[in-house]
């Protein structure tokens, strides 16, 4: 039978506040363990938590980026349930009173744009870190991680594909990114997400029996993750069964899920208000001083690429999914640079160096205007490709202006046409033998002269004006 | 309002309260129910819902970072910790 998928994702985003959400201990990942941790955040019975207002900011920050509707009475509740990695055995989040409701992204899928609809966005603090011993029956406890402000994203089920699940996350990861409310980090966990996903016989309105998994934490995991449960429940219904409702856990390593817990086992969490912590307020005046600080977003400044400036579609999908990148790229254009020259170099040679030295456009040795300078000298025929890519290389380096560079080494180009007709004269008199090889048909003496001259010129004469000259002479002798 | 036995022993389960059966035999939450639900008499038509007991809102902290506390301070009430843990009974979920 052909079957429709009806996907929802709840995405988890740490904030990229200094302090935890409650408390003043620093948020940092990476930290030795149990050290960016106090009485509140470990949940010492007598604490108060107080809210940072950060949190609030960029939670109501993303929700403006996401079209979201923005509460103006909200509170925070306690989710109870037991587990070693919450000191306080319950969590504080938001339960009917989210910061942020009613909003949308707009994705592309493949050329095809297609709106997901968002149903809410709240925050809740993160939970510790477990490490469970190999051999023993014990498990370590870091708590460094509890009390680091997280917000929720809850799509609607608007998803239809494990495509369309990835290009939505994708979407996300971009625009938190560049309202700068998280690093998005997957490999750190700084971004997770929880899959519901059901089928449906296609031209059904109405839902299946859904299943929810846990702990995916890539972006491709969350194609292959879909792609896998979408199989299961298929095979399940085709031999007459009945899917459960359960949550799952994914498996990234086996690429397939198993059972975490069936709906008998689901948690109850009991939400109530939580009492230490007063409602929040928001009024226009405060909403509107979060809006003034949104940037370009990710769609708006695709858009503009294509269109004023003139890239095409794939290259400009690169800029805009790359922050650092766009910035430095934005800059350059704003300087006057070689719009397509420029989108080149960043997205070919200095990319590669970018990664291989794991850093980003930010970090990079030379500024904007030094890469509209390289460009334009290239331009201008005063090097080459080649050796502009030599001159990249030195920039990275010693962040020197690119003309000095192309001075200290040499590498101006030979363009002076009596110069060059000198040394190919020399080269055609030392190899007369390729003007019959050219003549009975040998076009690949053409190159072996062009490569002589290079090779006389040291590598410097231009190898447009070289090509021509030569061209032209074999020409002459194959026509006389 | 009936109580079960059986939610009688979802809620204890849940509280991760071990009672026996005369524990909750002798339990009375009927009682304590009702007494909650003297309440529901009231009517609260014309009251606006409150969030919170008191009238105070948006009490917020700067972020801004202050030192935690030293390590060996956070973990000297733990029962049991190592390598600079809390070390629990292994649960993997």
């Amino acid at each position: 039978m052909n079957y429709e998928s009806v996907i929802g994702l709840e995405v988890h985003a740490e904030l990229s506040t200094n302090t935890k959400i409650y408390c003043s201990c620093k948020n940092e990942f990476g930290l030795d363990v149990n050290t960016s941790c106090c009485p509140i955040c470990t949940g010492m019975p007598g604490t108060l938590p107080v809210l940072n207002k950060k949190v609030v900011e960029y939670a109501i920050k993303a929700g403006l980026a996401l079209n979201c509707s923005i509460t103006r009475e909200g509170k925070q509740d306690r989710k109870n349930y037991f587990y070693p990695d919450l000191p306080k055995a319950y969590q504080i989040s938001q339960f009917d009173l989210p910061l942020c409701t009613d909003g949308y992204v707009d994705i592309d899928v493949n050329g095809e744009k297609k709106r997901i609809g968002i149903t809410r966005i709240h925050i809740e603090e993160d939970a510790g870190k477990l490490i469970h011993s190999v051999m023993g029956d014990e498990s370590y406890v870091d708590f460094n991680r509890c009390g680091v402000p997280l917000i929720e994203i809850v799509s609607e089920p608007d998803l239809r594909s494990a495509e369309e699940a990835r290009i939505y996350l994708e979407t996300l990861k971009s625009i938190l990114q560049y309202i700068e409310v998280s690093d998005c980090k997957m490999e750190e966990g700084s971004l997770r997400c929880d899959i519901n996903v059901s089928l449906r016989p296609v031209g059904s309105d109405k839902f299946g029996t859904r299943s929810e998994m846990k702990n995916v934490s890539t972006l491709s995991g969350t194609q292959r993750a879909i792609e896998y449960e979408i199989g299961r429940q298929s095979e399940i219904l085709d031999n007459g069964g009945v899917i459960e409702q359960e949550t799952r856990r994914w498996d990234d390593a086996k690429g397939e899920n198993v059972l975490l817990r069936s709906k008998e086992e689901a948690h109850d969490y009991r939400y109530f208000p939580e009492p230490d912590l007063m409602p929040i307020v928001v009024d226009d005046e405060w909403i509107e001083s979060i809006r003034a600080t949104l940037p370009e977003m990710p769609d708006v400044k695709k858009a503009r690429y294509t269109g004023e400036l003139g890239l095409g579609d794939y290259e400009a999908g690169i800029i805009v999914g790359n922050k650092s990148m766009a910035r430095f790229f934005d800059k350059c254009v704003e300087l006057g640079g070689n719009v397509k020259a420029v989108a080149n170099w960043l997205q070919g040679d200095i990319m590669k160096v970018v990664k291989e030295q794991d850093i980003t456009f930010d970090d990079i040795s030379f500024t904007p205007e030094d890469l509209n300078e390289l460009a334009s000298i290239v331009d201008k025929g005063t090097i080459s490709i080649t050796a502009a890519k030599k001159v990249l290389a030195k920039m990275f380096e010693t962040a020197e202006k690119p003309s000095k560079i192309v001075d200290d080494l040499g590498l101006a180009q030979i363009n002076d046409e009596s110069a060059i007709e000198a040394m190919v004269n020399d080269v055609l008199d030392k190899n007369p033998q390729s003007f019959e090889d050219y003549k009975n048909g040998k076009t690949r003496a053409l190159g072996f002269l062009v490569g002589m001259v290079m090779k006389e010129s040291k590598g410097k004469g231009n190898p447009q004006i070289i090509n021509k000259m030569i061209l032209e002479r074999l020409e002459a002798y194959k026509n006389s | 309002m009936k109580v079960t036995t059986e939610q009688i022993k979802h809620v204890a389960e849940l509280a991760r309260l071990k009672l026996t059966d005369e524990e909750v035999k002798s339990l009375n939450m009927e009682a304590v129910i009702e007494f909650a639900d003297k309440l529901s008499e009231l009517d609260a038509e014309q009251i606006a819902p409150t969030n919170h007991v008191s009238d105070i809102y948006n009490v917020f902290r700067e972020d801004v970072e202050v030192p935690s506390y030293d390590r060996d301070d956070i973990l000297k009430n733990a029962p049991a910790k190592a390598r600079g843990c809390v070390l629990v009974p292994k649960v993997v979920e």
